[in-house]
């Protein structure tokens, strides 16, 4: 494999689990999707950890399978708490990544740099009370369910479509102009920052 | 009483033109409830149980189910609200015509149910006016029966005569609420083990 990606290799029960350097992530999964006898031809998930123990890194977890040779490998990638929590995206290698990190993205706040589009895939786009699978997240939320509430019935349910997406739906004739306006700018409300 | 003269025939019925009005016009309404089925969670599956032949609520007028909301008397919310999707029924709602009723079917739709997360509407009766709640996790289709029965005899005592017995519900304030703000969060208090959680701010 590429010298000095391999930080660390477990076999365990059957489970191989790999943990690659994060800056040699991209040389270490390119490898094992284009050398012959690798053929990891299949992104199954990405998903991300959190540890109880605020000491320990996230985990970024990647899980191949092969489909010609039927063996499963399963990559993890460490971040540090303290560090800027992004890594590369896959997505220029398996194109399947392109939703699976865009909910790791949106659970964890975790950015996939090359991401194609990287924007919130299951909480609304203007969602404002952070990453909900972050330990550090109360269960309810940060905001009131008052608040909560408000918030969600402000939300325009049209701006969470392009204005293609719209018409096949033949909705789009039938908006207000203003609001085609907008969504012909492509404006979906402000996007909030990250809280800290 | 007045004396309305001698009685010969008692093939005749007195009444107060109000109340024949009532009630022709609430028998109508609540013996043909056309359905608009809002199914999110697995109650929508015993809310299908209801629709089908063996429960089968067109018995009780239900024969249309219509899915779109300008047709649709009675929105039936079968299952869990996320936040995501409350401006989606209170659309629905605001696209239905007067008269409409709203049954929120199941604990999840009524109270949130065990889903006390950041996710989840805390009761659907925080987005829409809701009218009759059936309670289970989910109702079998018995409960959901029931709970139409409930509605019609609901709808049979309201008055078009009376604006106490027939409340319109208003659009939404300036805040974009339909409660104030004070009594959502009280009726989305945690209860139950979610108690130990805490809130941010």
């Amino acid at each position: 494999m590429i010298p000095g990606a391999v930080r660390e290799a477990v076999a365990r029960d059957g489970e191989r689990i790999v943990y690659v350097a994060r800056e040699r992530l991209l040389d270490a999964m390119r490898w094992l999707q284009e050398t012959p006898e690798q053929e990891f031809d299949y992104l199954v998930d990405v998903t991300a950890v959190e540890f109880r123990d605020r000491e320990r890194p996230l985990e970024v977890v990647y899980f191949l399978r092969s489909l010609k040779r039927r063996v499963d490998v399963r990559i993890k990638v460490e971040l540090q708490p303290s560090d800027e929590l992004s890594v590369d995206s896959v997505w220029h290698l398996w194109h399947g990544a392109d939703w699976l990190e865009r909910e790791v993205f949106d659970m964890f706040g975790i950015t996939f740099k090359g991401h194609p589009d990287l924007r919130r895939i299951l909480m609304w786009e203007t969602y404002a009370e952070g990453y909900p699978l972050r330990k550090s997240f109360p269960l309810r939320g940060r905001f009131s369910r008052a608040e909560q509430v408000r918030q969600a019935l402000n939300i325009n349910p049209e701006g969470n479509y392009s204005l293609e997406e719209l018409s096949i739906a033949e909705a789009a004739g039938d908006l207000p102009e203003d609001m085609r306006d907008r969504l012909r700018r492509g404006e979906r409300g402000v996007i909030p920052e990250p809280p800290q | 009483m007045k004396h309305v003269g001698e009685v010969k025939s008692s093939n005749y019925l007195l009444a107060k033109f109000e109340n024949l009005v009532d009630w022709a016009v609430n028998s109508s309404r609540a013996n043909s409830l056309w359905p608009m089925p809002f199914g999110t969670a697995c109650c929508a599956i015993e809310f299908m149980a209801t629709a089908a032949s063996r429960f089968d609520f067109a018995r009780f007028g239900m024969e249309r189910q219509a899915f779109s909301p300008r047709q649709a008397d009675v929105l039936i919310c079968a299952g869990r609200l996320p936040f995501k999707l409350a401006p989606v029924i209170r659309r629905i709602y605001d696209q239905m015509p007067q008269p409409k009723w709203v049954i929120s079917m199941g604990a999840c739709a009524s109270t949130g149910g065990v889903f006390d997360n950041y996710a989840m509407v805390q009761g659907i009766d925080t987005i829409v006016p809701v009218d009759v709640y059936v309670p289970g996790c989910p109702p079998r289709p018995e409960g959901l029966l029931y709970g139409i029965l409930l509605l019609h005899k609901k709808i049979k005592g309201e008055s078009l005569f009376d604006a106490v017995k027939r409340r319109e519900e208003q659009p939404l304030d300036d805040r974009g609420l339909r409660l104030p703000p004070e009594t959502i969060d009280e009726i989305s208090e945690p209860f139950g083990n979610s108690v130990h959680q805490f809130r941010s701010s």
